[in-house]
């Protein structure tokens, strides 16, 4: 982890709000984080949380006609958010690459391999053909596929979840970006091409510097992987600090939930497992006060039925990182 | 690590694990209520072109020898493609074995003729992965739930069949009074309790629980496991739990199984397994697991395993795993490893490193490595 002093990515206060059949959906509820370079930042939420559309948020990939984007998001220091969209195509492309979840939805199937990667080297330099083909084989030696060149030829079908998702991945990391986003980007591949995916982004990081956000809701990914993790609920950020503080010592109810409710493979305690009662709010109908306030065990403060508790230190690490929770709760 | 099992309500219920030596049948039958013997479920593969020409064999399920005994709850776990899906389905005969046999409560099911068979369906229920898949979007809760009951000539009145759904609802955690609403007004936890309640209204003694819980948010696999290992206890339900997630295998199984390639080659009580297994796929699949905690999560050795899993319509001759085996080693092409006992009592495990037992390949089945 280093932390140079200023971020490479630095989001303030972005709401998202979406038009559904069934009313305004509050998606997004004024999320706030740095990533630094080198740093990687995990974004730990259960599906509806909000923690996917925020970050398409940022890369302005949600349609205009139904999402309102409010807030700032500076990439060395340009905010993303209000930059002319051939700008921002500027700014992404060579700047930021995105992994998302299903490797079959993020590839052509009608284009092999090298063409999609050559295209994407192409269209952000001055390149040769040649030397784009080139380079792409070495990304895909980089990232751990075997016999690149005949790689290259081959469509997505014939290759495996495991080798597609390398495939993506090297695309992502065609231009060297400052920031990788990826999004459930091994959650639908086995345990153990999980982990040589991992390894290959955490060599990758430490190569080139790449600042991560890593979006999962998997926590021991997480702990593997983060320096500090983000936990979303609801549409906000309930809880952040270092990896340490957030999975060691969590101060929300919700993250306690979390991780009480986690088969633990390292212990062997067997007994039932802590739940957290009901289902997460549906964005068109969030509750008044706090967002966790109908399945909370804790309810200790009256004003939690009413007010949104704001996001503040409860502690802070070696570093001097803070460790955030939105509670009032002052013991579990 | 020691034997959690050995105390605690489970022992008392399950056999004693000492006594087992071999899963090929030195137990009485009577512990035993689901059996595998060499089962087998080959696939043609056939070519493409208009004349469909069988090219070849996949290799779902290739011999696998597994007893499920009553009461218990075995995890059956293994990566995608391993054939564990095929296997569950196998011994209910919802896919048709090859080869082998199956054995439930000591009735071969492999030669019954399907009345016969749909009899015995009754007694065996399966949950399935996908809850927004499995429930017809068009029959409400009740009519899902009811079907097995009529099927099965179960409940005659429709009073009486009112009454067995709500006592059902109930039973998984759901207000009988929404049993008249659709799939579509329930979360995926709620359906996936449909779903169970589906699967034990023929009061089976033995129950799938194929991925159950994969699709579920993390909050709510808590609830649904919480609810299986209840409804086990209370019903004493014989549980295969099939799952790629190893914690929530250990958090629910008295015994673990793993497959690799359409073998089981691993097996024995989810301490053992879970905490020190044998084979060096299972280490290596243990070691890959990541659990929630920065500190371990930084000095943990990880085995990282070369290359992806062989294609089982081309399995390697003898050891299927030696390809990408970090011990890999002289009998591993010619000698397929058997289960032998080693490690903890009734802990089986299929490798050479534990002494070379198993079936020698003949000359032409022996197929080189394929290339890294």
């Amino acid at each position: 982890m280093q932390q140079v002093s200023a971020p490479l990515l630095e989001v303030e206060d972005l709401r998202v709000r979406l038009r559904t059949p069934r009313g305004p959906a509050e998606v997004v509820n004024g999320l706030s984080y740095t990533v630094g370079r080198g740093e990687t930042v995990a974004v730990v939420g259960e599906s509806g949380s909000g923690k996917s559309v925020s970050v398409l948020a940022l890369l302005g990939l949600l349609p205009a006609r139904v999402a309102t984007v409010t807030g700032s998001a500076r990439l060395d220091g340009e905010d993303l958010l209000t930059m002319s969209p051939e700008r921002l195509r500027e700014v992404r492309g060579p700047g930021v690459g995105m992994v998302f979840q299903d490797p079959m939805t993020s590839l052509n199937p009608v284009l092999t391999i090298g063409r999609q990667l050559v295209e994407g080297i192409r269209a952000h330099g001055e390149v040769s053909k040649a030397a784009a083909r080139e380079r792409a084989a070495g990304l895909l030696a980089e990232v751990g596929l075997p016999d690149p060149q005949r790689a290259l030829d081959r469509y997505p079908h014939e290759l495996s979840g495991g080798m597609r998702q390398r495939v993506v991945i090297a695309i992502a990391l065609a231009n060297n970006p400052s920031l990788l986003i990826a999004d459930e980007a091994t959650t639908a591949l086995d345990v153990t091409v999980q982990a040589q995916i991992l390894d290959l982004v955490a060599g990758l990081q430490s190569e080139h510097g790449t600042g991560v956000i890593w979006i999962t809701h998997d926590l021991g990914v997480v702990a593997g992987i983060a320096d500090r993790v983000l936990v979303m609920y609801g549409g906000r950020c309930v809880e952040d600090g270092t990896v340490d503080d957030v999975l060691e010592r969590p101060a929300h109810p919700y993250t306690r939930g979390l991780l009480g409710a986690l088969p633990d493979l390292a212990s062997a305690d067997d007994g039932e497992l802590a739940t957290v009662p009901g289902v997460p709010p549906a964005p068109t109908d969030l509750p008044p006060g706090c967002v966790f306030w109908p399945r909370c065990p804790v309810r200790s403060d009256p004003r939690c039925a009413t007010e949104q508790p704001p996001l503040a230190v409860v502690g802070a690490s070696g570093g001097g990182l803070p460790h955030r929770a939105a509670t009032w709760c002052e013991e579990g | 690590m020691a034997d959690r099992r050995v105390t605690g309500e489970r022992a008392s219920r399950g056999a004693p694990a000492t006594e087992e030596r071999n899963e090929a049948g030195t137990r009485p039958m009577g512990d035993v209520l689901v059996s595998a013997r060499g089962l087998e479920v080959h696939f043609p593969v056939r070519s493409g072109g208009a004349l469909r020409r069988t090219t070849g064999v996949l290799r779902a399920v290739d011999g696998v020898d597994l007893d499920i005994r009553r009461g218990e709850t075995l995890g059956l776990v293994g990566e995608s493609g391993c054939g564990k899906s095929t296997l569950g389905n196998a011994l209910l005969r919802l896919v048709e074995p090859t080869g082998g046999t199956v054995t439930f409560d000591g009735t071969d099911v492999t030669g019954l003729d399907r009345r016969a068979m749909r009899a015995l369906r009754r007694r065996a229920g399966m949950v399935f992965q996908d809850p927004f898949a499995s429930l017809d979007p068009r029959r409400t809760v009740r009519q899902t739930v009811s079907e097995p009951l009529e099927v099965h000539g179960l409940r005659s009145g429709r009073r009486e069949r009112a009454a067995r759904v709500a006592e059902l609802l109930e039973l998984v955690g759901l207000d009988p009074a929404v049993a008249d609403r659709y799939p579509h007004e329930f979360s995926g936890g709620q359906r996936q309790r449909v779903g169970i309640a589906r699967a034990l209204a023929g009061e089976p003694d033995f129950l799938v629980c194929d991925e159950a819980i994969a699709s579920l948010d993390v909050s709510v696999q808590a609830q649904v496991l919480n609810l299986l290992r209840r409804l086990q206890r209370r019903l004493g339900l014989t549980l295969l739990f099939i799952s790629h997630d190893l914690s929530a295998v250990r958090h629910v199984s008295d015994r673990i199984a793993v497959m690799y390639l359409g073998r089981v080659v691993e097996v024995g009580p989810a301490a053992a397994v879970g905490s020190d297994p044998k084979m060096p796929y299972t280490q290596a699949l243990l070691s890959a697991v990541p659990v929630p905690h920065p500190s371990l999560e930084r000095t943990r050795q990880r085995i990282v395993l070369r290359g992806d899993v062989p294609s089982p319509a081309n399995v390697p001759s003898g050891c299927r795993f030696r390809t990408r085996c970090p011990y890999a080693f002289e009998p591993c092409p010619d000698v397929d490893p058997a289960l032998q006992p080693v490690g903890a009592p009734g802990q089986l495990a299929a490798c050479h490193l534990h002494g070379v037992v198993g079936r020698p390949v003949e000359r032409e089945e022996a197929v080189p490595a394929p290339a890294d």
